[in-house]
């Protein structure tokens, strides 16, 4: 099913939660609605369900108008954050709920219910714990209930609210994959919601990143990262070390950086802010052939296949570098080396004249 | 050294319970010494404290019921005018329990699951029988049904008794009873959220389902628990009862009304024999109540897991 | 984006936004109905009784409603009922703080039965206490000819209304302080303690700030069910005019001799101060609440 999002504006009290949001999610596609808390990412998911109404705009369910259809009618599969079982259910009374309230004419006979519920839970991998009671469970088996009971009433579209919220990290990645396979085999048109940007990106298809209510960038995972459309969406989606200076002459300069800056050319002197990720920095014992500046090594966390270092000079920000371990063995820098840190890609965007971004994510 | 170490081996000697750390011994024993007497001093204080005040009126109940023997007892509670009396009480639970029920869920469901302009007046609202003296509940209901009343006359004219009838018994028992269910429901069912009922909505379940398969399972103890404080009240409502019932024997004498007449009359022996069944039923709704607590208690901490 | 005429919500213009806020469909079925049905019963059982009040003192009139109260027997029931419902108030608190201390911090045999009995007075039929604790007192009861002994007279006399009231107030006191004395960890008594303070200093200085609302609240509680009790007083105290007749009784006696209007004033004053205390303890509450969570 294909579900359009058009102009919905949201506002709790004072609150402007969504402000004219549009978006679409073809049919099959699993797509993450990234942001910050407070972006207004879970409004618009209670919106499209149905558990919230938008102050203004539409929802279109295969273009079809479902803005005003009850909750009931939407035939969505929804995931809460606390997963909202019923706890006074078993697991397998939890899944069965849906298809036992079903009106009488379209209700399945007991032995189809049961079997249908055994199956979902076969799914999930959970027939064993049909007589279980969620308080009995672990988070990540609370969460799988959550998604077969979902599952059990055939929706049309699948939501789910910070589906890995709140499990521990170990349980998280596994199940992220686990609902990828999953997706991958039921092809259900799902959206989900996240405040994880490594989540978006290794689970979704699509990634919507909102900010303070609106779509700051929609597109595929590698669009997001690599092409980033604002400063907001660079930052947000990796490791970022932010320069501040000015652009001058085609050439945008940040102390003893200076890189060329061609769409500038031509036009008065302006503040910008110069944005790197983490693993577009490169370091050496000497200064070489690219622009860079000295730097102290403060800290080392070799966790993982990347190295992180943080260096400081005092004057420039504190600026984090990935390096992969080959290269980190190769260099070999202790705590207290000063090394030549040089950018080998930076991304230029306009900032004010004090010195703040046109946009900052909030604080989370 | 031995002064330092010899409280750990106390510590381990009393399996953790003594906090005290570093103090000479015999300081430590003699604080011991007064925390016990003090202890002990303040426990018999309180014991003295509750027999005193409850236990003795209790006794005295017993003791005066049976003071004449057993089969002036039977004999007391078998009077023609005492059956009367608790069928008229039976009359009057029965029929202020559902409305306390009924009530008690509307409100919560109103009041516990949604926001709404005006839901803390309405809060405020639900309290004020606590506030109002029986007696005043009673009077109300005086000058709304009575012969003088707003409604008054038109029931006279219709040939209709509330006032010195069972229909003022009722309504004045209804009128100081419907907190009760309430207060006990309204708290859980706004504590425990709207997620559960929400996902219930998802999955397409209507009104009835969501109600009773997911909300009253919730709140079911904290419903039996209300629902037997208002019985308790119910059964024992006093002040309000007397203004509105009359004193009629055996037409509008509730149970209270009657050991009333009895006590007034100088029938002693039996209006006590009266009282004990009342008290029998206020032991058995305690205990009841204890049941209740540890049932809602264990749900609760089944909850805090979930 | 085209929308058809059809939809629902086209039947709110944009200007109505307040208006089409309140009539969107709630999520959750079954609104209205349990509303109006908690508006209804209210309404029937609660502010049409009340609202009759109202309706008869406008048709006395205030000023006469007034000169009802300068009564010398109204004024004197008036004073009864407040100094023995504060007296008694005061007595509850104090032995209330002292069970609940003694409920909450010590494990002794016997312990669970005592809490269980804290609520008999709620339990148990206001006649029922009312004949019992006459019975007591009176000259030739068990207690009352102890006391006659030593000269003190308890029933029939302003005393004998204040016990009854004490053993009406009781529960309050013990079911709002327990709680409080619950949550508050021995450890908090212990490190005052530890830092050398006095048994004494540690109950005025530690403790007693940290249940002051909850005590307050419980005095609150037993002051103003004292003001309204009538089953439990009324066999005890001998309802002498001037003496010990209390507001309760007199309101009764009022409305056996259909003196509606003095009936309702004394009724109104009462409502008053009950609603003041109402008021009191929900700012006594918004307190402890603040405290504890101040304190988590």
């Amino acid at each position: 099913m294909r579900i359009e999002a058009c102009g919905i504006t949201k506002s709790f009290g004072s609150f402007l939660a969504l402000s004219g949001i549009s978006l679409t999610v073809d049919p099959g596609e699993l797509v993450a609605l990234l942001g910050p808390s407070g972006s207004g990412k879970t409004s618009l998911l209670r919106i499209i369900a149905g558990l919230e109404n938008p102050d203004s705009g539409h929802v279109l369910f295969d273009g079809e108008d479902a803005t005003r259809r009850d909750v009931r009618e939407r035939q969505v599969g929804f995931v809460f954050q606390h997963y909202a079982l019923f706890r006074r259910m078993t697991v397998f009374e939890n899944v069965a709920f849906g298809l036992k309230v079903k009106p009488r004419k379209e209700r399945l006979s007991r032995d189809e219910i049961r079997a249908r519920v055994k199956e979902l839970l076969r799914l999930v991998q959970l027939d064993w714990l049909e007589d279980r009671y969620p308080s009995e469970l672990s988070g990540g088996q609370r969460q799988r209930v959550a998604l077969a009971r979902a599952l059990a009433v055939e929706p049309r579209v699948l939501l789910l609210d910070e589906p890995f919220g709140s499990l521990d990290t170990r349980v998280r990645t596994e199940l992220r994959r686990w609902l990828r396979r999953l997706h991958d085999e039921i092809e259900l048109t799902s959206v989900f919601v996240t405040h994880d940007q490594e989540e978006a990106l290794e689970v979704a298809d699509r990634v919507v990143l909102l900010n303070q209510g609106r779509v700051e960038q929609a597109g595929a995972p590698e669009d997001l990262f690599e092409r980033p459309a604002s400063a907001f969406v660079m930052d947000f989606l990796g490791n970022v070390t932010i320069f501040r200076g000015r652009a001058e002459d085609g050439r945008a300069h940040f102390g003893p950086l200076a890189i060329e800056y061609p769409e500038h050319a031509g036009r008065p002197s302006v503040p910008v802010a110069g944005y790197v990720r983490a693993h577009r920095f490169d370091l050496a014992r000497g200064e070489g052939q690219k622009s860079g500046f000295w730097a102290v090594v403060k800290h080392v966390s070799p966790s993982g296949a990347l190295v992180r270092i943080d260096l400081s000079d005092g004057e420039l920000p504190s600026t984090r570098v990935e390096l992969s371990r080959e290269r980190f063995e190769a260099l070999n820098p202790r705590i207290g080396d000063r090394l030549f840190v040089m950018p080998s890609e930076m991304r230029v965007f306009p900032g004010h004249e004090d010195g703040t971004l046109t946009e900052r994510p909030p604080e989370t | 050294m031995n002064a330092t170490r010899e409280p750990l081996q106390r510590v381990q000697a009393t399996g953790g319970k003594s906090r005290e750390t570093s103090d000479s011994t015999g300081m430590r024993r003699s604080r011991a010494a007064s925390a016990a007497a003090v202890r002990g001093g303040l426990i018999l204080a309180a014991i003295l404290v509750m027999g005193w005040l409850l236990i003795l009126p209790l006794a005295v109940v017993i003791g005066e019921a049976l003071k004449l023997g057993v089969r002036a007892y039977l004999d007391a509670i078998r009077s023609p005018e005492t059956v009367a009396a608790m069928k008229l009480t039976a009359l009057v639970v029965a029929v202020t329990l559902p409305v306390n029920v009924l009530f008690g869920l509307a409100a919560g469901w109103a009041i516990g699951k949604f926001r709404f302009p005006g839901r803390s007046v309405l809060v405020t609202l639900l309290d004020l029988p606590f506030a109002v003296s029986p007696v005043v509940a009673g009077m109300l209901f005086v000058f709304l049904y009575g012969r003088t009343g707003l409604f008054g006359p038109w029931l006279f004219d219709h040939n209709l008794k509330v006032i010195f009838a069972v229909p003022g018994v009722v309504l004045a028992t209804l009128f100081v009873t419907l907190p009760f269910v309430a207060r006990e429901v309204i708290p859980l069912m706004e504590s425990a959220g709207n997620e559960e009922e929400e996902a219930a909505r998802v999955l397409g379940a209507g009104f009835w389902p969501i109600f009773f398969r997911v909300t009253l399972p919730n709140v079911k103890w904290a419903l039996l628990y209300g629902s037997l404080l208002a019985a308790a009240r119910a059964v024992g409502e006093f002040g309000a009862v007397s203004v509105v019932s009359g004193h009629i024997r055996g037409e509008t004498n509730t149970l209270p009304l009657h050991i009333e007449i009895l006590y007034n009359e100088y029938q002693f022996q039996p209006a006590f024999a009266v009282a004990s069944l009342l008290s029998l039923f206020a032991v058995i709704s305690l205990a009841l109540h204890v049941l209740l607590e540890k049932k809602r208690l264990t749900g609760t901490a089944k909850r805090g897991l979930a | 984006m085209t929308r058809s005429q059809g939809t629902p919500k086209s039947g709110f213009p944009a200007a109505a936004r307040g208006a089409s806020k309140a009539a969107r469909p709630r999520v959750l079925p079954g609104f209205e109905a349990a509303l109006g049905l908690t508006l209804a019963i209210t309404g029937v059982l609660v502010l049409l009784p009340l609202s009759s009040l109202l309706v008869f003192a406008g048709r006395t009139g205030v000023p006469k409603l007034f000169a009802t109260l300068h009564d010398e027997r109204v004024l004197a029931s008036l004073r009864l009922t407040l100094s023995t419902s504060l007296l008694a108030a005061v007595l509850a608190s104090v032995s209330g703080l002292l069970v609940s201390w003694v409920l909450t911090r010590y494990e002794f045999p016997g312990r669970r039965l005592l809490d269980a009995l804290v609520d008999l007075p709620f339990a148990l039929p206001t006649s029922v206490a009312g004949i019992a604790l006459t019975t007591l007192y009176a000259p030739s009861g068990l207690l009352g000819k102890r006391l006659a002994g030593l000269g003190v007279e308890v029933a029939y006399t302003p005393l004998g209304i204040v016990a009854a009231l004490v053993f009406i107030g009781f529960p309050f006191a013990v079911r709002t302080i327990q709680p409080v004395l619950a949550d508050l960890e021995p450890e908090v008594e212990e490190s005052a303690r530890s830092l050398g303070a006095t048994p004494l200093q540690t109950f005025f200085r530690v403790l007693l700030p940290e249940i002051l609302p909850a005590l307050l609240t419980g005095f609150a509680m037993a002051f103003a069910r004292g003001l309204g009790e009538y089953g439990s007083v009324v066999f005890i105290a001998g309802n002498v005019p001037m003496k010990t007749e209390i507001a309760p009784l007199l309101i009764m006696t009022k409305l056996e001799q259909y003196d509606y209007a003095g009936a309702a004033a004394l009724a109104t004053v009462l409502l008053l101060l009950s609603f003041a205390l109402l008021f009191l303890i929900n700012r006594l509450q918004g307190w402890a609440e603040r405290l504890g969570r101040r304190g988590a």
